[in-house]
Formats: structure tokens, C-alpha cells, sequence
């Protein structure tokens, strides 16, 4: 099985609509659902916003990737930002997204069946989340 | 990317893109209720049918579009979510909440017939 | 050396296949493979022919014809032939799904399939055996040669097997799934959901899923979720309930939660769940009396017409 492989600059919030896309047309590709599609894209959308927001660049990489017995699409979220101070608050689920800008994290781990998380205050922040097709 | 708002009556109808970025809902915004103060509406339905992604700040932006036309008076109805949209919303714990929504833009039209029908 | 490789790559039955060749020892095994395979082409008749009969000696496959049967075994005979002189296992993995596709509908199960292959295994070593008596130590050499690679092919076998036996029980869990969770549309702009039996979370998300397109597609006002029917209702359950009433109203609808018994009321208030998301009204009849007036349709009973 030949691994397919997409990298997306995340500069703007133009690109934040580019890597969405192209998440949604690699997830459609493998065979994912349009429902999971629709989670996947809103995934990425998240992720490089948080990029955009707090690391102003970065990048997004899309990846095939096969477990025993079934077929995943991985994306990872780096970039080289003020890193995030205390992860676990940023995973607590604050439920009343209302007005505060939000980190989303917690949200993107529902969407998602895999979540992992690592950053580095000053040094930056690499998130990366796998789904896997039913 | 331009959004193309319609004038119907008293209703000022905005629809979405799929592709709008954080500057187009932004400009969006601030065209909305620019209009809905020219024009004096009563009401403005926004028309998401073609957004194939609500992530959070396309979310919130949709909240602040309502709360800013409720201040000038008037209502707005978010019209067109799609079921698979909807569902990734939720489990993103986003949900609306105080903001009208209908089917489409038929049942949007309709909700706001029933309403100017009982304020009049 | 090489035993412990084996182990290490036979943790993960998929990457079987792709194992190396095994380095060569004092005398080059494929060499031995080639010979014990030109052995096997010779006698196949023979060997095939033997094999059949310890099958219905041991009654495996009897929900097969003995047409059928032979037919079978002389496919696998020459596939397993091939798999020994090759070393490529993908023929026969695709073969052994081909196999189990055709054959578990009849009921065949997973104990014949692995019993059938570790027999031609056995009677291909006993030829073996027969063939090499006079030579000791050649016979331990291509037995050496004979037992990995025969033993890769019982497992590919039967993990093709099971693996298609596991694709088959989730193709039918899902149409199962289907068929519990009906949307059903009463009247014009009214769906009824009657949620029966136990919710875990990929249910969950189907009956949402279902629920949502039938909103869409029936243009649906007012929808009537009866949990009448739910065995058991923890935080996580709750939860999906509470999302899938939230997604309905971002589609325009409202739902009317039915069914809800006092004792899972109490459990919801005790562990926190926001039951103030809920419009819920006692019993399925209540419902739908609720979602008809919401709908705008006037409710009145013959005997003695409402006041309102």
C-alpha cells in the first residue's frame, strides 16, 4: 500500500480553508464517510487556526497510515509558537466556548479517535490526531 | 471572496460560500449590519447550505452576526446547516444556542412570516 | 538466532507474510524447498487423493458436497504447492478470503478450515517421511526446510479465515444496527424515533447520523425520541441524548424526549446531566400530542374537548 503524503504551509487564514480541503478530498479518497470526512476537515480547520492564531505559522501534514487491520488518516499540527503553558488546562473542556477565543483541543479530541499532544513553552507546539475508518 | 446579500422586503438574505476565510466572515460581519441599519430590516437570514465545515470561529462569528443584529432590533435565522455539519458541531460542543436556525431557506422565510405576523 | 526472529515477527500475523527469506544455513533450504516441491508435483494425485479421504474420515466440511470438496482440495493442494516454492503468500491469502467468502455461508467453521489444512500438512509430511526413511539426517534437513513454511501456510489460512469470518459479523452487526434504529415519519413534519435496547457509542452516533438525514429529507418540524425502550442510561449515553437533541435544532427541529422513567431521571439529576436542554414529556402518547401543537394542529379528545 503506497503511503500518500500532503504538507500544507499554514501562513493565513487563507490556508486554513486550503489544508481543510485538501483533508476532506484525501479523507473522501480513502474511502471515509462523508460524516467522518466532515470531522476530519473540521479537525484540521481547527488545528490551523490555533496555528494562525497563537504561532502565526506552521504547518499541517496529512498522512495515510495503516494499523493491523484497518486504514487511518493522520494529521499533524506543528509549529515553532510560544508553546502552550499548561496543556492539561487546555484540554479541560470549558463547554461555554462563548466569546473567549478557545484553543478547541478539546474539541478536536472528540472529533478525532487519536490524540496526542506536545509543546514546549517558547519552543512550540506539535499536535497529532489519527482517525480510523470504520 | 464576496458574499452576496439579497434584498427581500424587509429580509436581508447573506449566503455563504464553502470556501470563506476568517477575513470574509469578518467583512461579512460588519456588511450585515451595516445593511440592516441602510435598509431598516427586520430580519436577516444567513444561508450556510453550501458550508461544508462550521468550525469554531465560523461559529462564533454566526453568534456575534445575530447578537449585533438584535441590537439594531431586528432577528436573523441561520438557515441550510447540513446534517454531517451539524453533527461535527455538536461534538465540537457548538451549538448556537439563543440563535434561531430552520431547514432552509423556505422554512427560514416561513419562521419569519409567523413572527412578524404575531408583533405586528 | 532464527527462532527468535521468528517470534518477533510473528507477534503481528499481517507482517507474516512479508518476513524475509530466511538466510541461508549449512545447505541453502531452497534448495530443499525445490526439491520437496518437485516431490509434492509428482505425487499429487496420490497425495490429494489421500488428503480427501482423511477429510471425510474426520468429518470436517460436511456441509459440503464431496464434488465440492475435491474441487477445493485441489485448489488449496496447488496453491499450498506454489506458497512452498515461491515463498509468496499473497495468491494464497487472497485465495483462502476467496475461500472463506464462498464457504462460511454454509455454515463451515473456523475449527475445519484450520483442521483441513494441518491435515494435508500432515500428509504431506508423512509422504515426506516415507520418501527420505533411508536418509536420517536429509530427512531432518528438509523438514527443517518443510515445517516453517508450512506452518506460515496453516496460519495464513486461517487468519484469511477469520479475518473474513470477522468481516462478515460486522457487515451484519451493521445491517442489525440499521434495522433497530427506525425513523419513522407519523405525519407530515413529524419524525418518531423509538430507541430500544442498549446505546453504546457508535450506535449512538448512527442514530444521530439517521436521525439528522431524516430531518433533511422529510423536512421534519418536531421530532418524538421514546426511550421507552432503553435498558440503561449512564453519562455517556446521556450525553449523545443531549447531542442529538442539540444537532436537531441546529437543522430547525424540535425534540420532545419521551419515555424517560423516574428512576433514570434520578440517575441524570444525580450525575449532572443538563436535563434543561430537554424538552421531555412523560409517555410516547404525551409526545406526540405535544409535537402535534407545536406543529399547530389542535389536540382534542371525543369524549370531552380541551378548553385551549
Amino acid at each position: 500500500m503506497s503511503v500518500g503524503e500532503i504538507q500544507v504551509a499554514i501562513k493565513s487564514d487563507q490556508d486554513i480553508v486550503s489544508a481543510r480541503q485538501k483533508g476532506r478530498l484525501m479523507a473522501s479518497e480513502m474511502g471515509f464517510s462523508s460524516g467522518d470526512a466532515t470531522l476530519i476537515a473540521t479537525a484540521i480547520s481547527e488545528l490551523a487556526r490555533n496555528i494562525v492564531s497563537y504561532a502565526h505559522k506552521g504547518q499541517i501534514t496529512l498522512k495515510m497510515v495503516n494499523g493491523t487491520n484497518r486504514q487511518g488518516i493522520s494529521v499533524i499540527a506543528t509549529d515553532n509558537g510560544p508553546g502552550i503553558p499548561d496543556i492539561r488546562q487546555a484540554l479541560r473542556d470549558g463547554f461555554s466556548t462563548s466569546g473567549s477565543l478557545g484553543l478547541g483541543l478539546p474539541g478536536v479530541r472528540r472529533l478525532m479517535d487519536e490524540f496526542e499532544i506536545t509543546s514546549q513553552p517558547g519552543r512550540g507546539t506539535t499536535v497529532a490526531v489519527k482517525k480510523w475508518r470504520q | 471572496m464576496e458574499v452576496p446579500i439579497l434584498k427581500q422586503g424587509a429580509v436581508l438574505i447573506a449566503t455563504f460560500q464553502a470556501a470563506l476565510s476568517d477575513a470574509d466572515l469578518n467583512q461579512l460581519r460588519m456588511g450585515l449590519v451595516q445593511q440592516v441599519v441602510k435598509f431598516r430590516s427586520r430580519a436577516v437570514i444567513v444561508d450556510v447550505t453550501a458550508m461544508d465545515v462550521m468550525d469554531s470561529f465560523a461559529s462564533r462569528t454566526l453568534r456575534e452576526i445575530a447578537h449585533m443584529i438584535r441590537l439594531r432590533g431586528a432577528d436573523t435565522v441561520i438557515v441550510g446547516i447540513q446534517p454531517e455539519v451539524a453533527f461535527a458541531m455538536v461534538q465540537l460542543g457548538l451549538t448556537l444556542e439563543g440563535v434561531a436556525t430552520a431547514l432552509d431557506l423556505e422554512e427560514g422565510l416561513a419562521y419569519l412570516n409567523e413572527k412578524f405576523k404575531t408583533t405586528n | 538466532m532464527i527462532v527468535a526472529k521468528r517470534n518477533e515477527t510473528s507477534r503481528e500475523t499481517m507482517t507474516l507474510n512479508n518476513q524475509a527469506p530466511e538466510l541461508a544455513r549449512s545447505e541453502a533450504p531452497s534448495e530443499l524447498l525445490r526439491e520437496l516441491v518437485a516431490h509434492l508435483r509428482q505425487n499429487r494425485t496420490q497425495l490429494r487423493e489421500e488428503w480427501v479421504v482423511r477429510i471425510s474420515e474426520t468429518r470436517l466440511l460436511t456441509a459440503m458436497t464431496k464434488e465440492e470438496i475435491f474441487a477445493e482440495a485441489t485448489s488449496i493442494y496447488d496453491s499450498y504447492v506454489e506458497a512452498l516454492e515461491t515463498e509468496a503468500f499473497e495468491a494464497l491469502q487472497a485465495y483462502a478470503r476467496n475461500l472463506s467468502e464462498r464457504i462460511i455461508p454454509r455454515g463451515v467453521e473456523t475449527h475445519e478450515v484450520v483442521g483441513i489444512v494441518l491435515l494435508l500438512r500432515d500428509v504431506l509430511a508423512r509422504s515426506l517421511f516415507a520418501k527420505y526413511q533411508n536418509d536420517f539426517k536429509k530427512l531432518n534437513r528438509i523438514l527443517d526446510a518443510y515445517e516453517p513454511a508450512a506452518n506460515r501456510i496453516a496460519n495464513t489460512v486461517a487468519v484469511g479465515f477469520v479475518q473474513e469470518r470477522e468481516r462478515v459479523i460486522r457487515q451484519q452487526q451493521e445491517a442489525i444496527r440499521e434495522l433497530s434504529t427506525p425513523v419513522l415519519q407519523v405525519r407530515e413534519r413529524l419524525l418518531i424515533l423509538p430507541i430500544i435496547g442498549v446505546i453504546d457509542p457508535q450506535r449512538a452516533r448512527q442514530l444521530t447520523e439517521q436521525l439528522l438525514r431524516g430531518i433533511r429529507t422529510n423536512r421534519a418540524k418536531v421530532v418524538v425520541i421514546d426511550i421507552t425502550g432503553v435498558a440503561a442510561m449512564d453519562v455517556t449515553v446521556a450525553n449523545h441524548l443531549v447531542q442529538t437533541v442539540e444537532a436537531s435544532r441546529l437543522l430547525g427541529a424540535t425534540v420532545i424526549v419521551t419515555g424517560l422513567s423516574p428512576e433514570i431521571a434520578q440517575t441524570l439529576v444525580t450525575i449532572g446531566v443538563d436535563l434543561g436542554k430537554m424538552n421531555t414529556v412523560g409517555d410516547l402518547q404525551g409526545g406526540i400530542e405535544q409535537a402535534e401543537r407545536v406543529l399547530g394542529y389542535k389536540v382534542a379528545t371525543l369524549a370531552e374537548p380541551e378548553p385551549r
